[in-house]
């Protein structure tokens, strides 16, 4: 198994974030996993994107030009990697601020309203593990208890209060996936 | 089983240089590598191991503490990326003249000049070329994941004391700043003063009345002198070149066509290799992992067997010389790179395989 | 002659007055005659040696007609390169803090090339001794102008004397490093006549003594002459240093004790 995945958004959405939640989780179920983040100027404010490869084999290259899994929370990586999903390939991606929905025909593709969800739930700094867990739904690479391992771990421990909010938003996120385009 | 993380490459080569008994780290702030000081500076290692960190006002600065550092001994280290290691090649220079064990750990970033903070492969002739004055090498090692970013800490300083010469860990941006899952080997004590001065004796460390006085220089005014120091050195580079090198190969039994690359350009081929592969191209990859000592008999050797080599580095064309004058004129040789901060992607490198290599 | 000297061997215990510091190499100087730098040397080595701490004392040289100082104290030492010298030594005493630890630099080298080592390492109150020699020139490249050649002082680079509307004004290193918190005790002496030497050395031993109290810097400046720079003879140069040198670089304590000192207490009496 080996699950190559593009996470793309502004920065500030919590973008690294996830990844190194999803990474940390593989480490802790005994992966092999890689996390490459663009980085510099755009890291604030502007685009921000990262890379996850979970596998149970030893990881080539950590920079790649197709992916598994796109997860995309803005129109900019909506432009920039729709076109990288691999055909057969998934595409997640948060309606709020998309003006070119996500067209292709050769790609399972699901929408999650994270950002609205969060919003009436009072739950926007856990934004990201919403669109975590819809992910987690569709590809359970990880078990729950290693994603709580991999929270710990992630997390800095004046942040542990905080565990259960994650995990409670990563299970609301698998009930909102709708899903647009799924391929037989 | 060692601790298992994930961490940035930065972060690990910080880690694994406190457990491998650091005594000191000097540096200076620059892109993509501060993490190394950020890192050191948050967990403290001067209350737990006793490891000094200090921030200095230059890299000249650093590089020269850490001259002084080493002058006594002690295991030092720094970390810049590309324009903070040009200013520091005066003391890399001072320390291979007066031979002196430090790591140096440079992660690479575009140029030249001001360039770019995004990753690059441009400072590999300044690194196993020389890079400061005068003839001296320093012995290179090239990381391809966090995982090597933490154990050639262990292995730099190793190296660095058995030779008393500078070592450096060319990395880059991307491995700096990208994490993986890291096995850290279990912290090493720092060596008592008393250890220290028992296991150098070449170095300044205060004079008992029954030594003599210890000099550390680079400096014989006298031409006689200082072609012997010169002698003395290329003798050790004869003895590193003869025992210290290290590459790794990657299907390469059944290759008829050959990637050779370093670092992060050798993660990538190994992916390019799975997609040329799904096209029935089988090739192979040659990773040296020190660069100087550069694995040349071994160039030599797998050069016979293919029927061309495509070198990638994410530069202008840097390590292709020193693989065109390992392997001669017997095969086609050709460069593929891209350079200022930008990384080729796996399949680019196996069009560049088919265009200049198969088709070519 | 030697078997004439060997006759005439007076060197009996009871007639010594004068003899080599042991703490100096027993080998010939390399300083011209009637420079500053040879009473320096032996003005330190007898303070370690009084101190009894040579076996845990590390010494900078630097790049000037004091690269070689190493060849003659009988210490372990390092040769830094130039300027460099402040970076070396906040290393060392870093790493070996019950260790004292000194710099001995030039004007070249302390106050141009290595401004910033120096202003860093007093800035940050590194606790090791700063021996400055200022003769206003740079000597061992052959008498160019150095940043504490005097205003119309001539050089090999300022065959004209030192315009310093073109060239800029003399740099007061010692009287800028005294404003930074991180410097102790800091003082300007010299060594051209036997008051002025035990000065000096008392001004040593204090810089030393306050390493055992990690006060912070402590910075030993030495105004000295360079008779082939100026192109003088010693006696000459000594009275060109009093007549010219000293009302710009007045001799005295700066700092003492963390306190800066009274400007007119500064001012040398004549």
């Amino acid at each position: 198994m080996t699950e190559e995945i593009i996470i793309a958004g502004f920065g500030g959405q919590g973008v690294l974030s996830m990844g190194k939640i999803l990474a940390y989780s593989g480490v802790m179920q005994n992966k092999e996993v890689s996390w490459m983040p663009s980085y510099g100027p755009e890291m604030r404010g502007g685009t921000a994107n990262v890379t996850v490869i979970v596998s149970d084999e030893r990881i080539s290259s950590p920079i790649l030009n197709a992916f598994d899994t796109a997860i995309i929370l803005n129109q900019q990586s909506m432009d920039k990697f729709e076109k990288s999903v691999k055909p057969g390939g998934l595409l997640i991606y948060d309606p709020n601020g998309i003006t070119t929905h996500p067209s292709r025909k050769d790609i399972n593709i699901y929408s999650i309203e994270a950002a609205d969800e969060a919003g009436k739930l009072g739950l926007s700094k856990v934004f990201n593990m919403i669109v975590l867990g819809g992910f987690l739904k569709l590809k359970p690479l990880v078990a729950p208890e290693n994603i709580h391992k991999g929270l710990e771990k992630s997390l800095p421990a004046r942040h542990h209060k905080m565990i259960p909010d994650n995990e409670n938003a990563i299970e609301i996120g698998k009930g909102l996936l709708k899903p647009l385009n799924v391929l037989n | 089983m060692g601790e298992l993380r994930l961490m940035k490459g930065n972060e690990a080569v910080a880690e694994a240089a406190v457990r491998a008994g650091c005594d000191g780290y000097f540096g200076y702030p620059i892109t993509p590598q501060s993490e190394i000081m950020e890192y050191l500076m948050a967990v403290k290692p001067y209350e737990t191991t006793g490891m000094v960190v200090l921030q200095a006002e230059s890299e000249t600065a650093s590089i020269n503490m850490l001259y002084g550092g080493a002058g006594t001994g002690k295991m030092v280290m720094t970390s810049s990326s590309s324009p903070g290691i040009s200013l520091m090649q005066e003391g890399i220079s001072y320390m291979a003249g007066a031979e002196l064990p430090a790591l140096i750990v440079n992660v690479v970033r575009g140029g030249p000049g001001l360039g770019t903070i995004q990753p690059s492969q441009a400072d590999y002739f300044q690194a196993v070329k020389g890079g400061g004055h005068g003839d001296y090498k320093m012995i290179v090692l090239a990381p391809a994941s966090v995982q090597e970013m933490a154990d050639f800490a262990k292995l730099g300083f190793d190296l660095a004391f058995k030779y008393r010469t500078p070592v450096m860990i060319l990395s880059d941006g991307a491995i700096g700043q990208m994490m993986e899952k890291v096995e850290l080997f279990d912290p090493i004590p720092r060596r008592t003063d008393a250890e220290l001065i028992a296991q150098c004796p070449w170095a300044a460390t205060g004079k008992p009345k029954e030594r003599e006085h210890v000099i550390i220089t680079s400096l014989d005014l006298d031409p006689a002198g200082q072609e012997r120091v010169n002698l003395k050195l290329q003798a050790k580079y004869r003895q590193i070149e003869k025992d210290e090198v290290r590459y790794e190969l990657i299907g390469c039994d059944d290759a008829e066509y050959l990637f050779i690359a370093f670092g992060l350009s050798a993660r990538i081929c190994q992916k390019s290799m799975d997609l040329a592969r799904a096209k029935s191209i089988k090739v192979g990859l040659l990773r040296p992992i020190t660069l100087y000592p550069f694995p040349e008999k071994q160039v030599a050797e797998i050069a016979k067997k293919v029927k061309g080599i495509l070198v990638v580095e994410m530069n202008a064309g840097q390590m292709i010389e020193d693989v065109r004058l390992s392997a001669g004129c017997s095969v086609k040789i050709e460069h593929y790179g891209r350079f200022g901060g930008i990384i080729p992607a796996p399949d680019e490198v196996v069009r560049a395989l088919e265009k200049q290599i198969i088709g070519g | 002659m030697e078997e004439q000297f060997a006759k005439l061997d007076i060197r009996k215990d009871e007639n010594i007055v004068y003899k080599r510091t042991n703490l100096l190499v027993d080998r010939p100087l390399s300083y011209c005659p009637g420079c500053g730098h040879g009473t320096v040397h032996r003005m330190l080595m007898e303070t370690l040696e009084e101190m009894g701490i040579q076996g845990n004392t590390i010494g900078v040289s630097p790049v000037g007609c004091s690269v070689l100082a190493y060849d003659f104290l009988d210490i372990d030492m390092l040769g830094a390169a130039h300027g460099r010298a402040p970076a070396l030594a906040t290393a060392i005493k870093r790493m070996w803090p019950d260790h004292f630890v000194f710099t001995y630099q030039g004007d070249g080298d302390l106050a141009a090339i290595g401004t910033a080592e120096t202003i860093h390492a007093c800035n940050r109150g590194e606790n090791f001794t700063m021996i400055f020699i200022n003769n206003g020139i740079y000597g061992m490249t052959g008498g160019q102008m150095a940043p504490t050649t005097l205003p119309n002082m001539r050089s090999s680079t300022s065959p004209y004397g030192r315009d310093v509307a073109i060239m800029g004004h003399p740099l007061k290193m010692t009287e800028l490093i005294a404003q930074l918190p991180g410097t102790y005790y800091v003082t300007r002496q010299a060594v051209h006549t036997p008051s002025h030497v035990r000065k000096t050395k008392k001004a040593l031993r204090k810089a030393f003594e306050n390493q055992k109290n990690n006060t912070g810097i402590s910075f030993v400046e030495v105004v000295s002459n360079c008779n082939s720079g100026w192109k003088m003879t010693p006696v000459q140069s000594n009275k060109w240093m009093e007549e010219n040198m000293f009302p710009f670089f007045p001799l005295g304590d700066i700092k003492v004790d963390g306190k800066l000192v009274e400007k007119k207490e500064a001012v040398a009496k004549e």
